[in-house]
């Protein structure tokens, strides 16, 4: 009787301090929503209301084409096309070459490729600045792009890796028992059975492109060729006090991010699961 | 790595044909990641070296001076020690603070607790949010007049504060607004906490052991390999902050948020001197180098694998 009366109270402080948290995570979010669809009127009032009154609508019309967001969204999408499929080509063949063929100093290199990952972005940034400079490609997307063909990142050659090492030996040998060579053996054994690891490095890598931001600052100049983590920044420039019109502009690039997690929750936990476990 | 072609009668020149061919393909799939290690990463540590021994500037000619720009690092420029004040001064702040609040989230998440996934959800949405729109968004929630923080404080009859525009309290504020996305530490604690073996928590309450003593001597040692590995990703994370200081304060009030990466952005990107910035950069890199290697070696002391089944 008392021992369960402490096993109720147990939990309820539990899902008090569990509950108390999550409308904490979540304020930011409501404030967020709410000021993205108040008048400037409403906005400037303290204490703050909650509900607008008016909703303002046409702050999300407004915002979104004072600047153009829709061609931002379209530069992103671009350059999340030419990146993710860069980084899925080149760190599937190195997994798949890091996990099962064997080659004078693949375990040498393998570590090399693991030690970037602690590698502070900030020591290559410049002489790699430089070097576009130098082959004429600034203000193109060659830079955000090209890096995404050269590996993939290593994060995304070890989780492949560590995914090709679960699947089972047996599957390949027999391929190269009926003459396949590697190529084939990836493309008809591996990937298919490696989706989930797959997803996971494609939503990992829509991600980056779409939260970077020091990259399209330092390569891209003229405003048409802008991504829309740049163009929402550069929004900021131009209207510093219009809020509702901010915060319309941020809930625009941070809405498909959510809607992206909603559909491939599984993947992201998964994911980040991953990059955990290697300890 | 045996075949079973060792058997058939020319197998050693089969097997040596098959080597042959695991190595040719084993090479060329690994080509683009290790001419990318060449050509984007190591190349371009070694040639950020080479530049921090010169006095370039983007139009000027590059003369060799020695070790001239980490001396003035040292002891003339004064916004090179406050940035370098400002970051550890955030990291020394938000990575505690970041490791504790994640680890008793995952703790608590990991108590059966009904709608476990939808708790992980929120906790981990902020985590998504780009740290261009986060930025934004706190800029406003930490707003003086009209922000949500303001009004909260004000509600609770408590005194409103300057948040990011007062030289106090802007790190602090920064501080605060990291603990929001915590959420990323938290799911690979909780993953961390579900791995740890049932038995082992019996085998205490066999001892009569309570709650404390479970906590103490069975989960914080099976989870230090979790510890470490989030305590060095935040580390490195922590001491490479630049959108919030492009987006919210620009370095200021008075420099109070010159983070290490912004003043480099404008050493190297605003004032164009390229060597000095790739100076800074060497400082940061063996900065980081320095930490890590110290967490590694200390890591032995405090780090717990079971068996020694990990790779």
């Amino acid at each position: 009787m008392n021992l369960s009366r402490m096993m109720m109270i147990h939990r309820t402080l539990i899902y008090f301090i569990l509950i108390s948290g999550s409308i904490v995570m979540l304020f930011p979010f409501l404030w967020l929503v709410r000021s993205s669809v108040m008048s400037t009127a409403q906005i400037f009032t303290f204490p703050p209301e909650w509900i607008p009154r008016p909703f303002e609508w046409s702050n999300y019309k407004d915002a979104l084409t004072v600047v153009p967001f829709f061609k931002y969204f379209l530069n992103t999408m671009l350059i999340e096309l030419f990146v993710i499929t860069g980084i899925v080509i080149t760190s599937s063949l190195a997994g798949y070459s890091f996990a099962r063929l064997k080659w004078p100093f693949r375990n040498i290199m393998f570590g090399l490729v693991l030690s970037t990952l602690m590698m502070p972005y900030a020591v290559t940034l410049i002489p790699t600045f430089m070097l576009w400079k130098s082959l004429g490609a600034i203000n193109t997307y060659l830079p955000l792009i090209v890096p995404a063909w050269f590996g993939g990142g290593a994060f995304n050659i070890f989780l492949l890796r560590q995914f090709f090492n679960t699947i089972p030996r047996d599957l390949d040998e027999a391929a190269y028992m009926d003459g396949a060579n590697p190529l084939i053996v990836l493309w008809r054994i591996m990937l298919p059975l490696s989706k989930p690891a797959l997803i996971v490095v494609t939503i990992f890598a829509f991600i980056g492109t779409w939260n970077d931001f020091l990259g399209p600052l330092i390569y891209l100049s003229s405003d048409e060729k802008f991504t829309l983590a740049l163009g929402l920044a550069s929004f900021r420039g131009l209207y510093n006090a219009q809020w509702g019109y901010l915060m319309a502009a941020s809930s625009a690039v941070v809405a498909p991010i959510i809607v992206l997690f909603f559909f491939g929750q599984r993947y992201f936990i998964e994911g980040i699961t991953l990059t955990g476990i290697k300890g | 790595m045996n075949r079973a072609m060792t058997k058939l009668p020319p197998g050693k020149m089969r097997l040596s044909g098959v080597a042959r061919m695991e190595r040719n393909w084993g090479i060329l799939f690994a080509l683009p990641a290790i001419l990318g290690f060449f050509i984007f990463v190591l190349g371009p540590i070694i040639a950020a070296l080479v530049f921090s021994l010169t006095n370039w500037s983007i139009g000027s000619d590059m003369e060799f001076i020695g070790l001239d720009n980490y001396r003035t690092m040292v002891a003339e420029d004064t916004l090179f020690t406050k940035s370098l004040f400002v970051t550890v001064y955030y990291a020394l702040g938000s990575v505690p603070l970041g490791i504790v609040i994640s680890f008793a989230v995952a703790m608590l998440l990991n108590q059966k607790v009904r709608g476990l996934s939808i708790f992980r959800t929120i906790y981990y949405l902020p985590v998504l949010v780009p740290t261009i729109a986060n930025s934004m968004l706190w800029l406003w929630l930490f707003n003086p007049d009209f922000g949500l923080l303001n009004s909260i404080l004000d509600s609770a009859g408590l005194p409103k504060s300057q948040w990011i525009y007062d030289e106090g309290t802007a790190i602090p504020s920064l501080i605060l607004m990291s603990t929001w996305g915590i959420g990323n530490a938290a799911v690979i604690f909780l993953a961390g906490l579900q791995g740890v073996p049932g038995h082992l928590y019996e085998a205490v309450e066999i001892d009569g052991g309570g709650a404390l003593r479970k906590f103490w001597h069975v989960t914080l040692p099976s989870m230090t390999p979790t510890i470490f590995f989030n305590l060095v990703m935040m580390i490195i994370g922590t001491l490479q902050v630049f959108d919030q200081a492009y987006v919210m304060t620009n370095g200021g009030p008075n420099n109070a948020t010159l983070f290490y990466i912004f003043y480099l952005y404008r050493k190297a990107f605003t004032e164009t001197h390229m060597a000095y910035a790739s100076a800074m950069a060497w400082v940061l890199f063996l900065i980081i180098m320095a930490l890590t290697a110290l967490v590694f070696r200390s890591s032995r002391f405090w780090v717990y694998y079971e068996g020694e089944g990990r790779s």
